[in-house]
């Protein structure tokens, strides 16, 4: 702070004024995100808290304990728990097959190149994709008729359900996972398991001690992205179902957007006040276990 | 190692066949319009169809909108929080990362919530003058035809459209322009071209953005990507876009479906997969239209 000094630095005043400037170079990006994010997600927060004449109340937020709001949380949190931590396994033994498994060379630029394409194919296309496939007159459904005399329709499998969008969606969420984790698996240096296999560890220990303490920040944290991918999730589950069959958090706002299917535009609010705690709430951990995997892996 | 590797290629034969089966059905499927033989059929529909071929224009053009938008906010803004305000980049970064925070279902009903209330608000003049005569971009497909059609509560004008694209666009637009500008030594270049005498748009035009030249492209084939078979946004604010065309044909119809599902997948490889082929560090990207 002191300008004692005489070698040619810039003299307090034109200071401040340049980095009055400076704060002036951000005035068109804040003011897009005061207008486009800001803005919607206040009004979002203030509507939750009042009733359909504009006081200020608790009900829409007492009102989220209605079996069917919670019903939706528990769909929505459960399908996206379940597909982040199967598409997660199995993302990541992909993963480390193409990095660490010794498959030949070609192979690793060949899945990450087909997970980018298959990480972004979701959405409408995705689901009659997935219809095409196990739809009642679906090609792996009339193959299992056809060839093994079996029904899976009537042995109990159906697309249309919980199970059936949970394998929908992990179709969009191992490829992410490859994808995080192929770099992350590529930190495990080698030296540290020649350095375990010297003092005598065997392929467990060298996991359990070394490899798994390294990675699992980076593994949960991969998992919880994965959950966020899967928990906003709309046009998957929308067109699958037509809409309605499977009570989702998501479905329940177009709903509400399309039409006040709640009768009660507060509660809306509410519901989309709720997604955006949960989804905050994720990204801080995401943030902290980030942090920790920072310490080892770059 | 033998064993290790048989394990490596069970999982990697699982996952190709899980990536691959999907596709290879509805390929096949979309052939079968035609009962006994095997036909384009149900491509000629859909190609034959205006609706079709108006929803991927509007998706173009809207992606095109959203690329320049984008550029124009990320591209000065990294460049100044490199330059003059690192300290603000948290700040930026958490900005940029909204849209995994906020759920585009959650996004569009707060927008609807704001600019539909403004709306109402201005009355009936508002929409005739902002939406028509204003604000109509030029090129845009029937954008008379499309405000006449729509109902009641939504918005007169696809800038609203435009800057939830740009903002479901910031996560990996962000990333990339901020790798990129990372990867050069922009205070010696700034300093440089200061003391040839450019000013700050010259600097931006003539250096900065040559040398970002892969991290924008590899943004734009996102955006483009993205936004083309959008469907959240684009349903719920009303639009004639490619994503509500095909949910409306999968509704109806019974093969068109899968031929637009094919076409749809050709859509993404074509910029995806190219992207990955030519930048094989490009990372995935989190906030996208699921």
């Amino acid at each position: 702070m002191t300008q004692t000094d005489s070698t040619g630095t810039p003299p307090a005043p034109s200071k401040t004024s340049s980095s009055l400037w400076a704060w002036l170079g951000l005035v068109p990006f804040f003011l897009f995100a005061i207008a486009f994010l800001f803005l919607p997600s206040l009004s979002i927060f203030i509507n939750s808290f009042q009733d359909n004449n504009g006081s200020f109340t608790f009900k829409n937020i007492i009102d989220l304990s209605e079996p069917f709001i919670i019903n939706a949380y528990w769909n929505s949190i459960s399908i996206s728990v379940i597909t982040a931590i199967g598409g997660g396994i199995f993302g990541f033994f992909l993963a480390y097959a193409v990095t660490l498994g010794g498959m030949p060379k070609f192979a690793r630029p060949f899945l990450t190149t087909f997970s980018g394409v298959a990480s972004n194919f979701a959405g409408v296309p995705l689901a009659f994709a997935f219809i095409s496939t196990l739809g009642r007159t679906g090609m792996v459904t009339v193959l299992f008729r056809d060839v093994f005399g079996i029904n899976i329709y009537q042995a109990g499998f159906n697309l249309y359900s919980f199970w059936g969008l949970s394998l929908v969606y992990l179709y969009f969420q191992f490829p992410l996972m490859v994808l995080i984790m192929t770099p992350a698996l590529d930190g495990l240096r080698r030296e540290w398991r020649e350095a375990a296999e010297n003092l005598g560890a065997n392929s467990f220990q060298y996991w359990r001690y070394v490899a798994m303490p390294i990675i699992l920040p980076s593994l949960l944290g991969s998992m919880i992205l994965l959950f966020g991918n899967s928990f906003g999730a709309y046009a998957t589950a929308y067109s699958l179902t037509g809409g309605g069959a499977i009570n989702l958090v998501t479905i329940v706002i177009g709903a509400q957007i399309s039409g006040d299917v709640l009768n009660n535009q507060g509660l809306g609010y509410a519901l989309a006040l709720g997604m955006v705690v949960i989804m905050s709430l994720s990204l801080i951990g995401y943030s902290w276990l980030q942090r920790r995997t920072e310490r080892w892996i770059r | 190692m033998k064993r290790g590797s048989i394990w490596a290629w069970l999982w990697f034969i699982l996952g190709l066949i899980y990536f691959f089966l999907p596709l290879y059905a509805t390929f096949d499927f979309s052939l079968r319009l035609k009962r006994g033989v095997l036909s384009f059929a149900a491509y000629e529909n859909v190609f034959s169809d205006e609706r079709f071929i108006n929803g991927f224009t509007f998706s173009l053009q809207m992606s095109f909108w959203t690329i320049v938008v984008c550029l124009l906010l990320i591209v000065p803004t990294a460049y100044w929080v490199h330059l003059r305000l690192p300290r603000v980049r948290p700040v930026v970064e958490l900005i940029t990362l909204m849209p995994f925070v906020i759920p585009a279902v959650v996004l569009t009903f707060g927008l609807i919530q704001v600019y539909a209330k403004a709306y109402t608000f201005f009355g009936t003049s508002l929409p005739s003058v902002l939406s028509l005569d204003l604000f109509t971009l030029p090129g845009l497909i029937n954008l008379r035809d499309a405000v006449a059609a729509r109902a009641p509560i939504t918005l007169a004008f696809p800038i609203v459209l435009i800057a939830a694209y740009t903002v479901l666009s910031f996560p990996y637009m962000y990333r990339a322009v901020d790798t990129g500008l990372r990867a050069m030594d922009v205070r010696t270049l700034t300093e440089a071209a200061q003391s040839l005498g450019a000013d700050t748009p010259k600097i931006l035009w003539y250096v900065i953005f040559p040398n970002l030249r892969a991290a924008l492209l590899s943004g734009a084939f996102l955006t483009i990507a993205i936004v083309v078979g959008e469907f959240t946004f684009a349903s719920l604010l009303v639009w004639p876009a490619l994503g509500p065309y095909i949910q409306l044909i999968g509704a109806n119809r019974a093969y068109e479906p899968a031929a637009l599902s094919v076409i749809s997948f050709a859509i993404t490889w074509a910029t995806l997969g190219l992207l990955q082929f030519f930048t094989p560090e490009q990372q995935g990207q989190i906030a996208g239209a699921r």
